[in-house]
């Protein structure tokens, strides 16, 4: 092809030329998605290293897929009509009464509602004891973790996500791993599940809040190989229902339901 | 009291007893270690570290978990800020280990955890912003904790709780500030597990340096 940049036509004519180029790690606008049981609200491959933040409505599901085996989908949660009210990983566990994220389980905010259920789980290796890598980490790991750099720190991808929602430093919180794994020992040792894995391990989750999204998707902070290694990881949220009352995982624990009746009288009005 | 003052790391520039229930900060300089003190036994002590000159940096438990590769805290352990700096050490206790993936009982929580009964009772979060918001920090800097004193197991099948407390009356924890820090506690309030023993009881909060 041949390039003029010289004036402005020519610079515009170059950037047009570009439009249609397809990449593996991309928003699809307007969202679409052929194996999406729903109308497709967003659908995106995050790059690995990359993030992504978006806003979801009540009652969307939202799929994770692990294209490649080693994807680390770190997750943050806001209420998106108050952020304040975020995802509360310490009250995720305590008032389940276990460690561990799979299918049937919520994740909870810090005022007592479930922000989201966990529907489907085909990976069974998720962590919400380690967090997300910074840059001091990675640059311990991979030689620097810059967000400008080739190796990206979990924390500060974090950082942009929710500075585009209005957002700050402070509102980083604690967050989950979803696709690698932390187990805990009887003398409280952390042991990692890194893998890789399988290709194409899915992860169903449903939205019991409006909420804003953000994940990053960089390796995760225990994993011992010393190249920057992560995969992309593929986004796709579709328009659901409502959790209707008779509903088993809503009433599978006392404790669960009354964070979906905390919710639901949030939304009384 | 002599037993849990007689070994301590320094000179006493501050010592106080913070009254059940209630929420304290005090800043803590780099060098000077504060002693906790579980004057009666198996009283929880929530604990937040804030940098004290730029509070976005503050403590994190899953940082410190990770760079640890153990959910305990024990003698020895390097409490790490969000950013991944050393912000205090635990350089003496006579607990075996301490928690820190329990967080803080809050008035919300606890109508998950035991009924719509207790909503109206005191709990650690509003205990931390009783004492943030004084000092113009809120309700986003409500973060991750420490529970000195309080035992939470992780069984092999991811079972976890907070179970029976493995301290007692005179028990300490030392915790020697790396950084200058501005540390907030409650003194925890909760009544319906046995983190205080079902009855929550005064601690001592004794700042030694040089």
């Amino acid at each position: 092809m041949t390039t003029n940049t010289a004036d402005p036509h020519g610079a515009q004519a170059h950037a047009r030329a570009m439009a249609g180029t397809r990449v593996e790690a991309m928003p699809v606008v307007p969202a679409a998605a052929d194996d999406a049981p729903g109308p497709v609200v967003w659908e995106e491959t995050v790059a690995a290293g990359g993030y992504a933040s978006r806003r979801i409505a009540r009652g969307a599901r939202l799929r994770l897929i692990d294209l490649h085996g080693d994807a680390c989908a770190s997750m943050l949660l806001f209420n998106a009509e108050n952020p304040l009210e975020r995802l509360n990983v310490a009250d995720t566990l305590k008032v389940q009464w276990n460690g561990y994220l799979g299918a049937g389980k919520l994740l909870l905010s810090d005022m007592g509602r479930v922000m989201m259920s966990i529907l489907e789980d085909g990976a069974r290796t998720h962590d919400a004891f380690c967090g997300a890598s910074n840059e001091a980490s990675n640059a311990r790991s991979y030689g620097d973790g810059k967000n400008y750099g080739a190796h990206p720190n979990a924390r500060d991808r974090f950082m942009l996500g929710v500075a585009k929602h209005g957002l700050g430093r402070k509102d980083v919180h604690p967050c989950i791993n979803w696709f690698k794994g932390v187990k805990v020992e009887d003398d409280g040792s952390t042991t990692p599940r890194i893998g890789p894995f399988a290709p194409g391990r899915e992860l169903l989750l449903r939205a019991e809040m409006e909420l804003i999204v953000v994940i990053a998707n960089c390796p995760h902070v225990l994993d011992q190989r010393s190249d920057f290694t992560v995969m992309p990881l593929r986004a796709t949220a579709w328009r659901g229902d409502v959790t209707p009352e008779d509903d088993a995982l809503r009433n599978a624990t006392p404790e669960g339901l009354r964070a979906f009746l905390n919710t639901e009288d949030y939304y009384l009005r | 009291m002599n037993q849990s003052t007689h070994d301590l790391p320094g000179r006493i520039v501050h010592d106080e007893i913070v009254p059940a229930l209630a929420p304290w900060l005090h800043r803590v300089l780099k060098g000077q270690t504060l002693r906790i003190v579980d004057l009666e036994g198996n009283q929880a002590v929530d604990f937040l570290i804030y940098a004290a000159g730029d509070d976005a940096e503050r403590y994190s438990a899953q940082d410190t978990i990770a760079a640890q590769g153990n959910i305990f805290l024990r003698e020895g352990a390097v409490l790490l800020s969000n950013e991944g700096r050393p912000m205090m050490t635990i350089t003496g206790t006579s607990v075996a280990y301490h928690d820190t993936i329990g967080g803080a009982c809050s008035c919300e929580s606890n109508t998950l955890r035991y009924g719509y009964h207790t909503k109206a009772q005191h709990a650690c979060v509003d205990n931390f912003l009783d004492a943030n918001v004084r000092v113009g920090r809120g309700k986003r800097d409500m973060v991750s904790n420490i529970n000195f004193f309080m035992n939470v197991p992780v069984e092999a099948d991811g079972a976890l709780g907070i179970v029976d407390g493995i301290s007692a009356p005179g028990l300490t924890v030392d915790v020697r500030a790396e950084m200058d820090v501005d540390v907030v506690v409650s003194n925890c309030p909760q009544i319906n597990n046995p983190c205080n023993g079902f009855d929550p009881t005064p601690v001592r909060m004794i700042v030694v340096e040089g």
